[in-house]
């Protein structure tokens, strides 16, 4: 008959009503900040820049190749290289950035940057709470404020982090033990007497595949 | 004691007009009434706007408002606060003058039907012999304010949403006046304090309410579907459908004039929910004789809020309709099962008492409505319908 419908309607909104105080189940709201969801793993909202060891300024694995900054889309990447070098994980001489600024207004969560990135320093942030009073300073974030440990890395994705950890330790080994046939074949030649080692050029370190 | 608590209004009102010299009373004593009116409802919008929320929530198993004072129960003083800061914009090319006009307007014209409202035993303003009329009057010009916003604003969807408010006020203001025809059948008089009183009579304890008859029961379900066509209240909300055309009549309102529109709103529903308790649910009157004791303007407002509550029930359960099932809803069934109810109320006047007018009388209501719906439902202009090139 005509309003059956209706009146089936109506009991069910009534029973979610009446369910709704006595079942917590069915309520999936989160009351955010009281409570939490942990993030998942595949999140990704802003990107940080990863550090090896203690210090922040010596661990940033970043050479300053600028080529996020050409890559990413909305240009909200600005980088400027250093004069001098430092050593990288391998210890190879390499210029670091002396300013890395993000700005996370302009930013487009696109993971562009990660992606081209050939040293893994830059990675994607769970963070989300980047929300300041200073629309201008507070929203341009330098190297010091994305600094973030590797150890971080591995909280927030560690599938990830353990995935990019076995690479850079297979390029590390393959380099040392290439350094050390370079050396041993030097010596051997050394030994053998006349021409100059021909010493193969170091390949970039780290160079992803 | 009890007697003093159900007049306890009207004492109070002749105790303060007691201090003015005798030329002066009568006057005071309307300004006194007008300002209680006015400041009564707007807060009763406030509870029901909470309810209104809390209650949708629960229906969708969401908390709804619960941060702004315990349990939130100041959501409407932080909503008020807000609306009254915001930014009043009025579109450069708006009519100014009517563009600030059709609020008010609404809001006047709503709160005017409460003038002939009996809120309790001897409490209502105007007594007039005529104020069932004067309410659907002053009802129906809340259409021009409507009309007003619309029209006013310049903007397309301002201009749809009222056309849409038009039509569908115009046409379900049809089958409300019938409706409320019946009561006037029975009752031989247009005044609501006559209508009350008519009902506020009991046998076994029952109450002679008229929506315990047949044609009063029929009376009442077409009023009550044609007061929430008449407030814009979802199901019937196309005028103001926020899926389809912004915000309809007030998209180009903001700030306290929003708010004046939202208010509005609200008080007409107070305004409609009072007039079909009244008509149909016996007014002020307890439901039960043993219960008589309770102040009678207790009874008023609480069969209000129950009224508002099952408003809110239906909005948390029923999808907006679309304009022709809308239009076909109004035209080829309620305004047929409200003229069939006219001849059924004839019908019960003039079969005398007795069992047989019930037996009767029911069977016709239960016969024409089954048969009507089949029928309408067979040719599909109501329940679910099929799309020729969507499926």
């Amino acid at each position: 008959m005509l309003g059956e419908g209706i009146l089936k309607g109506l009991a069910e909104t009534a029973r979610n009503f009446a369910g709704s105080y006595v079942s917590r189940e069915r309520l999936t709201t989160v009351q955010y900040p009281e409570e939490r969801v942990a993030p998942i793993e595949a999140a990704r909202v802003f990107p940080f820049l990863v550090y090896d060891g203690a210090d922040w300024e010596a661990g940033l694995r970043c050479v300053a190749c600028q080529i996020c900054e050409k890559e990413c889309p909305p240009k909200c990447i600005y980088i400027e290289k250093s004069k001098d070098k430092k050593p990288d994980y391998v210890g190879k001489l390499q210029i670091y950035p002396a300013r890395f600024d993000i700005d996370v207004s302009v930013c487009m969560s696109c993971q562009i940057c990660v992606e081209v990135c050939p040293f893994e320093a830059i990675k994607m942030d769970t963070e989300f709470e980047l929300a300041t009073d200073n629309r201008f300073g507070g929203l341009l974030h330098d190297r010091k404020q994305l600094a973030k440990s590797n150890e971080y890395f591995h909280t927030i994705h560690p599938t990830e982090a353990s995935e990019v950890d076995a690479r850079l330790a297979e390029e590390k080994a393959k380099v040392e033990a290439k350094a050390k046939a370079a050396a041993e074949a030097a010596a051997a030649k050394a030994a053998a007497g006349a021409a100059p080692a021909a010493t193969p050029g170091d390949k970039p370190a780290g160079g992803g595949e | 004691m009890l007697e003093k608590a159900d007049q306890i209004f009207v004492l109070l009102l002749h105790w303060l007009v007691g201090f003015l010299p005798a030329g002066w009373q009568h006057g005071a004593g309307v300004v006194l009434c007008v300002a209680t009116i006015v400041l009564l409802y707007p807060a009763l919008f406030a509870i029901a706007v909470l309810l209104e929320r809390k209650g949708l929530g629960r229906m969708q198993n969401r908390y709804g408002p619960n941060r702004v004072g315990l349990f939130g129960i100041l959501q409407p003083v932080a909503d008020g606060i807000k609306s009254l800061t915001k930014e009043d914009i009025v579109p450069y090319k708006a009519d100014a003058l009517v563009h600030f006009m059709a609020p008010l307007v609404l809001v006047v014209a709503v709160f005017m039907g409460f003038a002939v409202m009996p809120m309790g035993r001897n409490m209502v303003l105007v007594d007039m012999d005529a104020s069932l009329l004067f309410f659907f009057a002053m009802g129906a010009s809340t259409e021009l304010s409507i009309f007003m916003a619309g029209w006013s604003s310049r903007n397309k969807y301002s201009l749809l949403g009222a056309m849409r408010a038009m039509a569908q006020m115009i046409s379900y203001e049809v089958p409300l006046l019938l409706s409320s025809v019946v009561i006037v059948m029975m009752t031989g008089s247009l005044s609501l304090v006559k209508i009350v009183e008519a009902q506020n009579h009991y046998s076994w304890g029952l109450p002679h309410w008229y929506v315990f008859t047949p044609w009063g029961f029929a009376g009442f379900v077409m009023f009550v579907i044609a007061s929430m066509a008449e407030t814009n209240r979802s199901p019937f909300d196309l005028p103001e459908g926020e899926s389809e055309i912004v915000a309809g009549y007030f998209t180009e309102y903001s700030g306290f004039k929003f708010a004046l529109f939202f208010l509005g709103e609200y008080v007409g529903m107070f305004g409609i929910s009072g007039l079909g308790a009244t008509l149909f649910l016996g007014g002020w009157s307890a439901p039960f004789a043993f219960l008589s004791w309770v102040p009678s303007w207790i009874w008023f407002f609480a069969k209000v809020m129950a009224w508002i509550c099952f408003f809110i029930w239906v909005r948390g359960t029923l999808p907006r309709l679309r304009q022709d099932q809308l239009m076909n809803f109004a035209w080829k069934f309620v305004l047929p099962m409200t003229l069939v109810n006219l001849m059924v109320a004839a019908l019960w006047r003039f079969m005398g008492e007795g069992l047989l007018r019930w037996v009767v009388c029911s069977a016709i209501v239960v016969v024409v409505y089954a048969v009507m719906g089949r029928v309408e439902m067979r040719r599909g202009r109501l329940g679910p319908r099929s799309y020729r090139y969507a499926e």
